[in-house]
């Protein structure tokens, strides 16, 4: 069995995804993801890989774009402003349908923001972010083990669906120290090759071609059909999501990543004072868990969605419990983190007790 | 009686016809470059990376593998797949409002880092497959559809000399400037590219050929005229010469 160690989220991302068989880091700096791109460019060359400091953002997604065409496992990380800067090559590679790995560390905006936790990029991250009609599969963990294994899976799932898997997280994910059991190393003769499309010399073969384009619009909509066609798929097969303390539950915390974290405490919290709560937690943002969150909802008292935004995944949240019940939100925006305390607070104040 | 093929398609031009307007000399570019892919027998090794413009459907034309990169981006991409696969042979075939204006930041940092990758450039001066526009390397004095009184230096800068800004980065291997408007110039030119791409295939760097080209659709006359043009209005402005040849003569 694997022994456990103690490590920061961002430098677990990176092991795990070494371990996953990833070879090629393209990364450009920016706070509060850093930690990634140095242990990346420290790692990957003990390993035989390829770390590269850009130019831009920009350019590092182009340069996924790239290392994705010729079939190979690549990984960027970034944060909010770089996110953005990203959305154009991200569109380009979800219309070429190219597997490709993005760690999203978001923090405060809009704008410069600042440097602090948030979850501002949930609508960018699950509503397509860039133009033209796509998804994207969005994961998001909420410790640092779960940060791990999402990297592996998101690896296998790019490479399943042919696809850019966003891990979505946050500074207190990618700051925090806990400790983690790292998957054995992946054997890379064994990962996919894409031989059927990969850009990898027309050797033997006819000349393979990807591109995010075709002038004619008849070929174009086939081309978005085939992208739908494969979303449906994933809506039908990769929801994910934890349930905590729902069994009995009067009342549900929604909550993703680090508030999906720091809402189980206010259950323990609610709990010792009579208020029968549970949390619903979705792992994948998308696709979102929208029919079994319906299912839960039903008879529930209140559902309480906490974020740390203006109440993005509030959108979804509504779209899954319909009228089934009551539903309020509290969040904290500008990179603030909010306690237990103040949750359970404002939850009482909605109950009125 | 028995025939002797003594010209044929490059094995690296695909069959589909060229889309560019009569007497644009993209398809002369793209014919060289063809030509010494086969020579150099990497076809099989080969991807290209195509920009946004008129030479967008290049990746259907080279009988290679095949990209489209975002506008500019075509350094990048190939960086990625060269990162990926050292043992492929990446080239680049970009314009010059995607190479010297939105692509400026990626040419530069590509060339910098001694990228192995190829880049052939096409100065026509001109945005040619949105309608005329003026480019960075459009001339003082050229009317374009946004320089209707012809390019000034006070409101649009000047015509951008992408060569010799290439030139101060160290991981260049070869840089070349040439021209396509006589056959001999041909000659010169594909002389040039397949250094860029031995440039490459030796491992020494970063590979550029800039070739002036014409685009007798968007300057408003007919092709000979355009062939007379680029020699009187564009040489002077764009001299041509090897800014840095690393390759040698040996090949």
């Amino acid at each position: 069995m694997a022994e456990r160690v103690l490590v920061k989220g961002t430098e677990a991302i990176g092991e795990a995804a070494i371990r996953a068989g990833c070879r090629l880091f393209f990364g450009y700096p920016i706070t509060p993801q850093n930690e990634l791109p140095e242990y990346m460019s420290k790692r990957m060359p003990e390993v035989g890989g390829t770390f590269l400091q850009t130019e831009s953002e920009v350019a590092t997604i182009n340069m996924v774009y790239g290392a994705a065409c010729t079939g190979t496992r690549v990984m960027t990380s970034t944060s909010s402003p770089g996110f953005s800067l990203m959305q154009e090559g991200i569109s380009y590679m979800a219309c070429a349908q190219l597997p490709a790995v993005l760690v999203n560390v978001v923090r405060g905006g809009p704008g410069l923001g600042d440097i602090q936790p948030s979850q501002g990029d949930y609508w960018q991250a699950t509503k397509g972010g860039g133009h033209g009609d796509y998804k994207l599969i969005v994961l998001a963990p909420s410790t640092v083990q779960e940060a791990v294994d999402l990297t592996v899976l998101a690896f296998d799932l790019a490479d399943k669906y042919r696809t850019p898997v966003v891990i979505i997280a946050d500074g207190v994910i990618g700051q925090m120290m806990e400790p983690v059991t790292f998957p054995e190393f992946r054997n890379l003769n064994t990962l996919p090759k894409h031989d059927d499309w990969a850009l990898t010399g027309a050797n033997g073969r006819e000349k393979h071609i990807v591109v995010s384009f075709d002038i004619d619009p008849h070929v174009l909509e086939k081309m978005n059909l085939e992208i739908v066609e494969k979303l449906r798929k994933i809506e039908a097969n990769e929801k994910r999501w934890e349930e905590y303390k729902l069994e009995d539950a009067e009342i549900v915390i929604t909550a993703f990543g680090t508030v999906g974290r720091i809402a189980k405490s206010v259950v323990e919290q609610a709990r010792k004072e009579g208020i029968k709560a549970g949390l619903f937690r979705p792992i994948t943002l998308w696709p979102f868990p929208y029919e079994r969150l319906e299912e839960i909802s039903k008879g529930k008292k209140l559902i309480l969605d906490v974020e740390m935004n203006m109440g993005q995944m509030l959108e979804d949240v509504k779209l899954a419990v319909k009228d089934h019940a009551r539903i309020e939100f509290y969040g904290r925006m500008g990179g603030v983190v909010p306690t237990p305390d103040e949750i359970f607070e404002a939850l009482k104040k909605f109950l009125n007790v | 009686m028995a025939f002797q093929v003594i010209l044929k398609r490059p094995e690296s031009l695909t069959q589909r016809e060229f889309t560019y307007c009569p007497g644009c000399t993209h398809g002369i570019i793209h014919r060289i470059i063809a030509e010494v892919i086969d020579e150099l027998g990497i076809r099989e090794k080969t991807i290209a990376v195509a920009p946004i413009g008129c030479s967008v459907f290049a990746y259907q034309f080279f009988n290679t593998d095949a990209t489209v990169a975002a506008h500019g981006r075509a350094p990048a991409v190939a960086t990625g797949m060269k990162r990926a696969r050292p043992d492929l042979y990446v080239f680049t075939y970009q314009g010059d409002g995607d190479l010297a204006a939105i692509g400026t930041a990626e040419i530069v940092h590509a060339a910098n880092r001694g990228e192995k990758i190829t880049t052939i450039f096409v100065n026509n001066a001109i945005y040619g497959m949105t309608g005329g526009q003026m480019a960075p390397t459009t001339l003082l004095g050229m009317k374009t559809t946004t320089t209707p009184y012809g390019r000034k230096a006070d409101n649009d800068g000047y015509p951008l000399h992408v060569a010799e800004i290439i030139k101060e980065a160290r991981g260049v291997a070869f840089l070349a400037r040439t021209k396509v408007n006589t056959p001999q110039d041909v000659q010169k030119t594909k002389k040039a590219i397949k250094k860029a791409f031995l440039a490459q295939i030796k491992g020494l760097g970063f590979g550029m050929v800039e070739v002036l080209s014409t685009c007798p659709t968007n300057w408003g006359i007919d092709p000979v005229s355009a062939l007379k043009w680029l020699e009187e209005h564009m040489v002077p402005e764009y001299p041509l010469g090897v800014f840095v040849d690393k390759v040698g003569d040996e090949q």
